[in-house]
């Protein structure tokens, strides 16, 4: 925290001191509230938190980390969507049977992950540069979490929009309710196994476009170069 | 500074003080107004259902969604290389620089990079857009606030601009030219120096601007300590661009956080201001306009030759992973947080879009206005429908 | 010169009536296309319509067409009676307002001994047509315009009437004749070459009397109560039509009413100067060229400021009023009456 440079470590096994010492930091303030944490050298952290400790994390990032810029409040639905890409056009159906595949296995992303779904954010320390994504895992069939409205009074309206969106429920909200969608609408349409209807009535033919170009005798997943005309 | 922030204490207790009048003693029940969602003040279709005591707004609660579109949903179904036709959308009047970010972040993802002639390109067309984007809006601001001339101009030097990206994307308002590794196509012989013609007129412009507008006393008394909003609140809400800078807060996602553009080639400036009131982030978004002149007339001299696409794979598959790429658009931050689960479309794009947040303040920053400063501020903030919606 | 003004009978009135009925609307049409039409588009860097006529000229008749032709859409929940009066009240104010402006030796519908005073009495009348169209449109934004405009045009009523005091004092008259007279009789000490407009003396109160039409005609940067990006029209909000038609007729006669005033009031109405030895049969021709001249320039003037301020919010408008032009008119009037005395 005291470089204020985000250091890109050149020398041969890559670390990266800045971020190993936010999550150190992170665990000091929260202890044992810190459960995993992944970092991609030089670009960004990802920390698992507990669910219970939500929002004594984002004080903690706050205040005594000085992440004060609020940047997002979202949610990731891990389970593989079971209508598949919902791109296969009627002639890949036909010629490969893509509804045949089977629906894969639930692959949480960094920093693991127990449940369906999880909450993430991002802050950011505008003084010295550095970002966090925190995550939590809200759990499968109610999930739910503290707000962050106490915390950073942004979280507000992002909290509507998961609620609405993947019906997480943000306890200590204080007007939890629709923000795009009609106050009748039923459902949470980010959820992975909530159709997208026009996909359903008509599948989309777009497909084709990654086909390769008629003439090219190249395998599909060779590199075919674009080479600039310059 | 701090004469201004007792104004909007005394602006607060005010707010507070006539809900208080509203509820208990008078008994009168506040008139409850709605504006929008077609009202010419709100550009778009943003509703704003206010709470009146007399001209004094006592609450006001934006609604929104009138024209959701649901990029996150249809981003999911779609190719890498098609959900840069659908970010084109979101903030229709800078479209160019909602592909950046959505490439950028998938760029990274995939570990490559785009060659220094594209990176090149990318940054001259991501400021040309801001152009024009804020050109638009300094003419706006002064529509708002009755002045009716200052839109004609804006409409007139604006189209110089957009026939710059017509003539180099093909698209004036929806280019759809950047792609995974590189861009679309090369420039067309003779732009640059074009280029740096139409920035002369948008310098014009501006001048024309600080005179017509920012000159008048009326303009200012309009404006000035008008819709404050504190550093440390407008951090809170996530607040971006040039509301996050005319609040005095130095932050610049093209310097402190530049991702794949090549700002830090150029030699610019970054400009706030302190008061953090609706004249501020006029201000600073003049500023920034000219600002942006100085970068393109210096990314025409200096664009390298040399190819604009690197090697990519025909059939894009970003590994799996996540990444967040943000960059600092015309309204303000925005950014893709993407995952991907290895397949040939995105398993989750979440769109940080800078208006959200930058509207999200209005139920406290409404607080206690009069109704005309309902209209300053809004415009002041600068949003687009569409960045909000999504 | 034999002329038709020596008639004498009730029908001579109808006629000068009949006369003025044509009269005003043309003004009116006229300042339409010179300024909202065309000096607009050039401060706007546009050509404005070009189609109808040449330079469109007739883009105007175009227009009525066009409103002429909307249905007359009344809303539901309006007050349907007092929701068709206003715009014929102001119609009906404005062309009051022309009775008493004179454009000749004789050519004046009637010149009232206390002009002036009726010309003031009868402009602020509009206000009870505003606030009737505000408030039986019955819809919110009509009402916050129609109360806005009774705001303003109350707090500006005053300064108004004070700066024209400056000039009845000096006058001694409150005839709009003889005030006209007096301009073109006077000299400025001793040289009578240009008389003596008032302007020269009164340019206090002439900016007041400016500033205050302004305001009265409800223009930018004083046009609140019609605010397009606040209250989407103000009272206008519900009118169609023809009756959009007329209130937005009556809005450019006012303005030409109200230059013609400030004209005969400060820039010595319709008579060219004594020593210039033009004669009085030769003004009966001259004299509406003359007014007509100078009423359009100021509302020229009235139109160029209004398309280039922006917009000043309501408090500040009735803080400009009472804190700034009120006690300014009354310093001119006291300084007037006290030079009055003494010279």
């Amino acid at each position: 925290m005291s470089s204020n440079e985000v250091e890109v470590a050149e020398e041969a096994p890559p670390t990266d001191e800045l971020r190993e010492s936010l999550v150190s930091r992170l665990t000091e303030l929260v202890g044992d509230a810190v459960l995993e944490h992944h970092i991609v050298v030089g670009k960004d952290v990802w920390i698992r938190v507990k669910n219970e400790a939500w929002v004594e994390v984002g004080n903690a990032v706050r205040v005594p980390m000085g992440a004060r810029f609020f940047g997002f409040v979202s949610a990731i639905d891990w389970m593989p969507s079971p209508y598949g890409r919902s791109m296969d056009s009627a002639v890949d159906t036909i010629v490969k049977g893509a509804t045949d595949k089977p629906v894969p296995e639930m692959v949480t992303g960094y920093a693991g992950g127990e449940s369906r779904f999880q909450v993430i954010a991002r802050v950011t320390n505008l003084k010295a540069g550095w970002s966090l994504n925190l995550k939590t895992d809200v759990g499968d069939a109610e999930p739910s979490v503290a707000s962050w409205t106490q915390v950073y009074a942004g979280a507000d309206w992002h909290e509507r929009e998961v609620f609405e969106m993947f019906g997480i429920n943000f306890v200590g909200h204080p007007g939890l309710r629709k923000i795009y969608l009609p106050g009748d609408f039923e459902g949470n349409p980010m959820r992975k196994d909530f159709p997208l209807l026009a996909r359903m009535v008509k599948p989309w033919p777009g497909i084709v476009d990654t086909e390769p170009m008629p003439g090219a005798n190249e395998p599909a997943d060779a590199a075919s170069s674009e080479e600039a005309v310059s | 500074m701090t004469a201004i922030t007792d104004r909007q204490k005394l602006a607060y207790i005010a707010g507070q003080a006539a809900d208080a009048r509203v509820n208990i003693e008078l008994e009168t029940e506040g008139m409850t107004l709605n504006m929008g969602p077609q009202h010419p003040a709100t550009h778009g279709t943003l509703r704003i259902v206010a709470k009146l005591d007399g001209e004094q707004v006592i609450a006001a609660d934006p609604i929104m969604g009138y024209m959701h579109r649901g990029y996150e949903k249809l981003a999911e179904v779609r190719t890498y290389a098609q959900v840069t036709t659908l970010v084109n959308r979101i903030d229709w009047l800078g479209s160019f620089a909602n592909e950046v970010p959505f490439i950028l972040a998938s760029e990274q993802l995939m570990g490559i990079e785009a060659p220094p002639r594209a990176q090149w390109i990318r940054t001259l067309l991501f400021e040309l857009s801001r152009v024009a984007n804020i050109i638009l809006f300094l003419g706006d601001m002064a529509v708002q606030l009755g002045a009716l001339t200052p839109v004609f101009f804006a409409f007139r030097d604006r189209e110089h601009v957009l026939n710059q990206i017509e003539s180099a994307t093909g698209g004036r308002f929806h280019p759809n030219f950047d792609r995974i590794g590189g861009i679309k196509d090369d420039l067309p012989k003779g732009w640059l120096a074009e280029t740096k013609a139409t920035m002369a007129n948008v310098r014009k412009f501006c001048d024309e601007m600080e005179e017509l507008v920012m000159g008048s006393q009326i303009f200012e008394a309009r404006t000035r300590g008008i819709g404050v909003i504190p550093p440390d609140v407008a951090q809170q809400y996530g607040l971006s661009g040039a509301n996050l800078r005319a609040s005095g807060v130095d932050w610049d996602i093209r310097r402190d956080n530049n991702i794949g553009l090549v700002y830090d080639k150029l030699d610019w400036k970054v400009w706030t201001h302190t008061d953090g009131d609706s004249f501020a982030r006029f201000w600073v978004r003049m500023q920034e306009t000219r600002e942006a002149c100085n970068m393109i007339e210096q990314l025409c001299d200096g664009v390298p030759s040399g190819p604009i696409m690197a090697k990519v794979p025909r059939i894009i598959k970003v590994p799996a992973g996540e990444a967040f790429v943000s960059t600092e658009n015309p309204l303000g931050e925005m950014g893709y947080y993407i995952v991907s689960q290895g397949d040939l479309t995105p398993f989750r794009v979440k769109i940080r879009t800078a208006s959200f947040n930058n509207v999200s303040i209005t139920p406290w920053i409404l607080r206690g206005v009069y109704v005309p400063d309902i209209i300053t501020i809004l415009a002041s903030l600068y949003f687009i429908l569409g960045d909000i919606d999504r | 010169m034999m002329l038709a003004f020596e008639f004498t009978g009730w029908w001579v009135s109808a006629l000068k009536v009949l006369i003025a009925a044509i009269v005003v609307p043309t003004c009116a049409a006229i300042a339409v296309y010179l300024f909202l039409f065309k000096l607009i588009s050039f401060m706007q860097s546009r050509l404005g319509p070009m189609e109808a006529g040449p330079h469109g000229t007739a883009q105007l008749l175009a227009e009525v067409a066009k409103w002429l032709q909307k249905e007359d859409i009344i809303p539901d929940a309006a007050d349907k009676k007092l929701f068709k009066l206003p715009p014929f009240i102001i119609l009906g104010t404005t062309f009051l307002m022309f009775v008493v402006i004179p454009a000749g030796p004789t050519a004046v519908v009637s010149s009232l001994p206390a002009g002036i005073f009726y010309v003031l009495a009868v402009s602020s009348i509009s206000v009870i047509g505003v606030l009737i169209a505000g408030w039986a449109s019955s819809n919110k934004y009509a009402l916050m315009g129609g109360i806005r405009a009774a705001g303003q045009l109350i707090a500006y009523e005053l300064p108004m009437v004070l700066a024209v005091l400056g000039v009845v004092i000096q006058a001694g008259t409150l005839n709009l004749q003889e005030i006209v007279y007096q301009q073109s009789g006077g000299e400025i000490f001793g040289w009578s070459g240009i008389g003596n407009p008032y302007i020269l003396t009164q340019l206090v109160g002439f900016l007041i009397f400016m500033v205050a039409v302004q305001a009265e005609l409800g223009q930018t940067p004083f046009d609140m109560p019609v605010a397009e990006s606040e209250v989407v029209g103000g009272y206008l909000v519900e009118y169609t039509g023809i009756r959009f038609l007329v209130f937005f007729l009556s809005e450019f006669a006012g303005a030409v009413g109200f230059s013609a005033i400030a004209a005969t009031l400060f820039l010595g109405g319709w008579n060219l100067p004594d020593s210039w030895g033009i004669s009085r049969g030769l003004m009966h021709f001259i004299g509406p060229i003359v007014i007509l001249t100078k009423a359009m320039a100021l509302t020229g003037v009235i139109f160029w400021v209004r398309f280039s301020m922006p917009r000043l919010r309501e408090d500040q408008l009735q803080k400009f009023a009472w804190k700034f032009l009120i006690p300014a008119s009354l310093l001119n009037i006291a300084v007037t009456a006290v030079l009055k005395v003494v010279l």
